[in-house]
């Protein structure tokens, strides 16, 4: 046998070895039999002295290509045993993420604070600003100021909660957030653009449909040149804001102390697009809450001339606007607190 | 108000499809609430009793032949035994169905045939009668529709809703004026023919207006010859229809005129008001009267009242008649009352008493005052023909009745108001059918109108701008969005309270809305220190009586709720107002927004992370927590205040033990509630730019023997101070108490990383650091660095 058959030998020989290595482990101990000092190709490096300068080229080369395609053999086996090993760790680690238990820990804003926001944010879109006030008022914030004497029959609109203390009944505690735009046309002159979210009271027994204590929008405008088109148009363009293009508003004429021309404000139903429904009474509308023009003795009880200024105002109730988007059939669910209901929103 | 068609007919030619006459009278601010058509009656026919036999084999029903338009007997077994031979009767045909759902078959009662049946009133929508068989007026033509012979056919029953400042729509006329007017008919109301008789009314009967004040107007006639007995069928369905119930002729009459004229009267047993005199004064304190409901009822001085010759009152005036006067069955002589009563002394007296009644409602809106006269004739026409003589002439005396306004309405300020083009004459021409009279020579572009007296509501320019809206179609007017010239924003503390919103939200809070109404143990039950929490005077309930001084009482019920429904460890937060006393010098509570966090199932530590999650979002450098025990509501040993800078917002902690108890919550509530509106007030949310270091740092770690007298909040501070500008953090690791550490004492271990923003710290820098903290625990806390 010529030493190049002994390398070539060798070669296959130690290719053998280190295919039939199981483990990275067993491939690393292998490595010294095969490159090593003492290991059949290691030793050939010594025998080529020997030769004749031709002889050792020729040889010499056929040793390095042998050795070279141990190497690669080597590092072949290597970059397999080292993916079945990943393959196996990772096959170890295996998760069916279905099983996992989780508990998300997911917040939730009351559907009463989700409406107002999103309310705020359309009329502030619109350019108007938010205005609060106290929600226990006097007799004159609620209703005097708001041209609603005390024997006016009209008073009736309102179930009044009084609070005793101990001066007759003159606190309430507000029926709407119209003593807020009082407070605004004394604290602030014209231009006025603002809207009054807040809690209001009416002593109410609570039913489907009613709550003593509920929440309402009001929104007041105060300008040179207000007119009953600008109150439509800007209903009208909130509606399509808030509800989305599809939906419209009307007024039809109605009464209030503190506007004239008032109005109700109805928009295209919801829920069935106009078409007629339960729930619009199938006339395509709904009753969404009453507006028109300021009153001028209401702007004159603020010290505003109404020869000067026109104004128009608004409001409705933000609890039954959330009833009606999340399609809840019971005002009093809003309110018990019952995180099975407070936790779908 | 209830409506029919038929009978707005009778003072304008409106036609049309019942539905848009609909949507007319809403669009005119008469909303139609219901409508109602008559086309249920199919196969029902007037049928006249040719004979009644009784049935051979059962007492209870007997047979009945009647002619159902053929003239040939049909035999129909009936129940009711109220009608007689020549009678017109409702038929029910074999093959109708009845309101009920009921179908008509042919059917053997008892061995005899029934072709049909004989109906109620009742039984067929007609009334609340179902005594009988309802008998049907004469003069009807057996075979034909009842609803074409009643005169329901094309009947159509509207129920609308009426506003208060429209005390016109509040009879047929006004409605049929205002319907008239949109639809461009005329309108008129006819002038009835009375038949007189006998002796002057001034004879018999005088009235006597003390007090001009309160009545304006007092006309009175007397009708003699009047048997009180059924009115006719025509009026009986017509009243039903519209919610009354029929009662006896004259009640009816009575009735028929409020409803069609507005114009509320009322009727005396002349033989029992002595000397046929009425007087009108006030009402003395002390005084008392029995009225028509048979209730004894307190006069006082602002009650109008209706006196006899004695000067006992004998009635209310505009709310209620008294009994003595009452008409019976036996009256046969009536004098009749139709007054105007001033608005606000009605509506006084109604409230006051508690008492209100159709009169009432009409007076204290505004009655018409031109048409009592009217009213008087009308009435004495209607039972006229039912039989009674009417003596001649009115009586008409006057008090003080309102002016009609005269009021100028500038063509422009309509416009300016509603944002139209109108010129005078279209505005004339919305005006004059609706009862507004134009002043002859009053300027074009100002004319002056005379408001009619069915409008007491109208006085002001705005009032008419209002009526030529309305006419003219509020969907008419062009729309318009005004550009406001105001940058639309939420303000700085509206910003900071979503933030907080957002904040519990994003932490896995869920926000609780309870109501803030309390029962009066509520405050002292939670454990609250409250001398005299706001209470409502009229409350609902006395369980919603009380308003809250605290988040505390709302949010234990709302967690109480979710526990006993099998949902324990519930996490809440709430945001909303808290009431107390007035402050001294002011009239209403004083009213503070504040914000609570409550974790079932979780102990104090729980609410103390919720406190820092604040403090650290909203960057508030002067927070600071304390210890304090026994603070109201909160677990005696495990309670805090928190304050910013100088001022206490609020307290952290757990629920009083004893205060779960006595919610039957059966675990520990994590507790803080803030005065939100304190704790943005003060300083917070700088989040001033500090420049990152690019020097390194070194940490250091120190652990303290500390007394449990000297609370962890108290060697931060000292830390802080001692250590200096270069601490840059510093963090709470380990509490240690037990073996190595004396009784009494616990170890705090604390990790500083000091950092300087211009160099690196030497060793001797640290070191130094490192002994000055060491000694300012031993100097100022009487603690010492653990070995």
């Amino acid at each position: 046998m010529t030493l190049t058959d002994e390398i070539t030998r060798a070669g296959e020989t130690a290719v053998a070895i280190i295919r039939g290595a199981s483990s990275l482990e067993e491939l690393k101990a292998a490595e010294p039999t095969i490159f090593g000092k003492k290991s059949a190709l290691g030793s050939f490096k010594r025998s080529l002295g020997g030769l004749d300068p031709d002889e050792r080229r020729d040889v010499g080369r056929h040793l390095n290509t042998v050795r070279a395609e141990v190497g690669d053999a080597l590092e072949e086996r290597r970059r397999e045993l080292a993916a079945e090993e990943r393959r196996r760790l990772l096959e170890a680690e295996r998760l069916d993420l279905t099983e996992v238990p989780t508990s998300p820990r997911l917040g939730h804003a009351h559907l009463v604070s989700q409406a107002q926001e999103r309310l705020e944010d359309v009329f502030v879109g619109m350019g108007f600003t938010v205005a609060e006030g106290p929600e226990a008022e006097t007799d004159w914030y609620n209703f005097e100021a708001l041209n609603i004497p005390r024997w006016h029959p009209a008073r009736s609109m309102w179930d009044t909660l009084y609070l005793d203390l101990g001066d007759g009944d003159n606190v309430v505690l507000r029926t709407h957030t119209s003593p807020v735009q009082i407070r605004v046309m004394q604290n602030q002159g014209p231009p006025i653009y603002s809207v009054m979210p807040g809690r209001v009271y009416r002593r109410d027994t609570a039913d489907a449909s009613h709550m003593p204590v509920f929440h309402q929008i009001e929104g007041l405008v105060v300008d040179r040149g207000i007119t009953f088109g600008d109150l439509a148009g800007t209903l009208d363009a909130f509606t399509s804001a808030y509800f989305g293009e599809s939906i419209s508003s009307r007024l039809r004429p109605s009464y209030f102390p503190f506007t004239e021309p008032s109005a109700e404000f109805d928009i295209t139903c919801v829920i069935c697009g106009g078409g007629g429904c339960q729930t619009c009474q199938r006339t395509g509308w709904i009753e969404l809450g009453g507006c028109g023009m300021v009153h001028p003795n209401v702007l004159r009880n603020v010290d505003i001339d109404p020869e000067e200024f026109s104004g128009f105002a608004f409001g409705f109730g933000i609890d039954r606007l959330a009833l009606m988007r999340h399609g809840v059939e019971d005002l009093r669910q809003m309110f018990t607190n019952d995180v099975r209901f407070l936790s779908q929103f | 108000m209830k409506v029919l068609l038929t009978w707005l007919r009778e003072f304008a030619p409106i036609e049309g499809d019942p539905t848009e006459l609909g949507e007319a009278m809403s669009s005119l601010g008469m909303a139609v609430e219901s409508m109602e058509t008559f086309d249920f009656m199919d196969g029902l026919v007037v049928a006249r009793v040719l004979d009644l036999r009784s049935h051979p084999s059962a007492d209870r029903i007997q047979l009945v032949d009647v002619d159902a338009g053929d003239g040939e007997p049909l035999q129909i077994c009936c129940g009711a035994f109220n009608m007689a031979v020549g009678d017109l009767v409702p038929l029910a045909t074999l093959g109708s169905t009845m309101p009920n759902g009921m179908e008509i078959a042919r059917r053997r009662m008892r061995g005899e045939w029934s072709n049909g049946m004989l109906c109620s009133a009742a039984e067929i929508g007609l009334g609340s009668d179902a005594a009988g068989i309802m008998v049907l007026p004469e003069g009807l033509t057996p075979g034909t529709p009842v609803a074409e012979a009643l005169g329901l056919a094309d009947e159509v029953l509207w129920d609308l809703e009426i506003n208060p400042n429209r005390p016109d729509a509040m009879s047929v006329i006004g409605v049929a004026r205002d319907l008239a007017a949109h639809l461009g008919v005329p309108f008129s109301v006819p002038r009835w023919v009375v038949p007189e008789t006998g002796e002057s009314v001034s004879e018999v009967a005088s009235v006597e207006i003390s007090a001009p004040e309160l009545c304006g107007r007092f006309v009175a006639r007397v009708l003699r010859d009047v048997t009180v007995g059924s009115s006719p069928t025509w009026m009986q369905t017509r009243l039903s229809l519209c919610g009354m119930r029929p009662i006896n002729s004259v009640v009816d009459v009575s009735n028929y005129v409020m409803l069609e004229l507005g114009i509320p009267n009322h009727t005396y047993d002349l033989n029992r008001v002595p000397g046929g005199h009425l007087g009108v004064r006030w009402a003395r304190e002390g005084e008392r009267i029995v009225t028509l409901d048979g209730v004894e009822r307190d006069l006082g001085p602002t009650d109008g009242v209706i006196v006899d010759a004695d000067d006992t009152p004998i009635g209310i005036a505009g709310v209620m008649g008294g009994a003595s006067t009452e008409i019976g069955p036996g009256t046969t002589d009536v004098l009749l009352e139709a007054a105007w009563w001033n608005q606000r002394a009605i509506a006084e007296t109604s409230a006051r008493l508690g008492l209100r009644s159709e009169a009432s409602a009409r007076f204290e809106r505004g009655a018409d005052w031109a048409i009592n006269d009217l009213a008087t004739d009308r009435f004495c026409h209607l039972m006229s023909e039912m039989g009674a003589t009417v003596t001649r002439g009115h009586i008409d005396v006057f008090g003080v009745i309102p002016e009609r306004p005269r009021v100028t309405v500038r063509v422009n300020r309509v416009n300016a108001m509603l944002g139209t083009t109108l010129d005078g004459e279209r505005i004339r021409g919305l005006l004059e059918p609706i009862g507004f009279e134009f002043e002859p020579g009053s300027p074009a572009d100002a004319p002056v109108v005379v408001v009619p007296s069915f409008r007491p509501d109208t006085t002001t320019e705005i009032d008419v701008i209002e009526e030529i809206a309305r006419h003219h179609g509020y969907d008419r007017i062009e729309t318009t969005v005004p550009r406001s010239p105001v940058a639309g924003h939420l303000t700085g503390y509206q910003q900071d309270r979503r933030r907080a919103r957002r904040l519990l939200v994003g932490a896995g809070l869920i926000e609780a809305m309870p109501l803030p109404f309390l029962a009066p143990g509520d405050v002292t039950r939670a454990g609250l220190r409250v001398e005299s929490p706001v209470t409502l005077a009229n409350p609902l309930a006395a369980e919603e009586s009380v308003l809250r001084p605290s988040l505390l009482p709302g949010i234990l019920n709302a967690i109480a709720y979710n526990e006993s429904h099998r949902n324990p460890s519930v996490e809440f937060f709430e945001i909303g107002t808290v009431f107390s006393a007035p402050a001294p010098g002011e009239i209403v509570p004083t009213e503070n927004e504040h914000l609570a966090v409550a974790l079932a199932g979780r102990e104090a530590p729980g609410a103390k992370e919720y406190w820092d999650l604040l403090v650290a979002a909203f960057d508030a450098p002067g927070a600071t927590l304390r210890n304090q025990d026994d603070l109201p509501g909160l677990h005696p040993t495990r309670g805090g205040v928190v304050s910013v800078g100088d001022s206490t917002v609020g307290v952290v902690g757990e629920v009083d033990p004893g205060v779960l108890e006595a919610w039957g919550i059966p675990e520990r509530v994590a507790w803080l509630e803030i005065d939100l509106g304190a704790f943005l007030r003060s300083e917070h949310g700088a989040h001033r730019y500090r420049p990152v270091s690019v020097y390194p740092s070194s940490d250091i770690d120190l652990a303290f023997v500390v007394p449990d007298d000297r609370q962890a909040s108290e060697v931060e501070e000292v830390l802080r101070d001692a250590a200096g500008p270069e601490l840059a953090r510093l963090v709470l690791f380990d509490v240690y108490r037990g073996e190595g550490v004396e009784p009494g004492s616990r170890s705090l271990a604390y990790s500083l990383r000091l950092q300087a923003p211009d160099r690196t710290l030497t060793d001797e820098d640290v070191a130094l650091i490192r002994a000055r903290c060491i000694e300012a625990v031993e100097d100022r806390l009487e603690g010492h660095l653990r070995h």
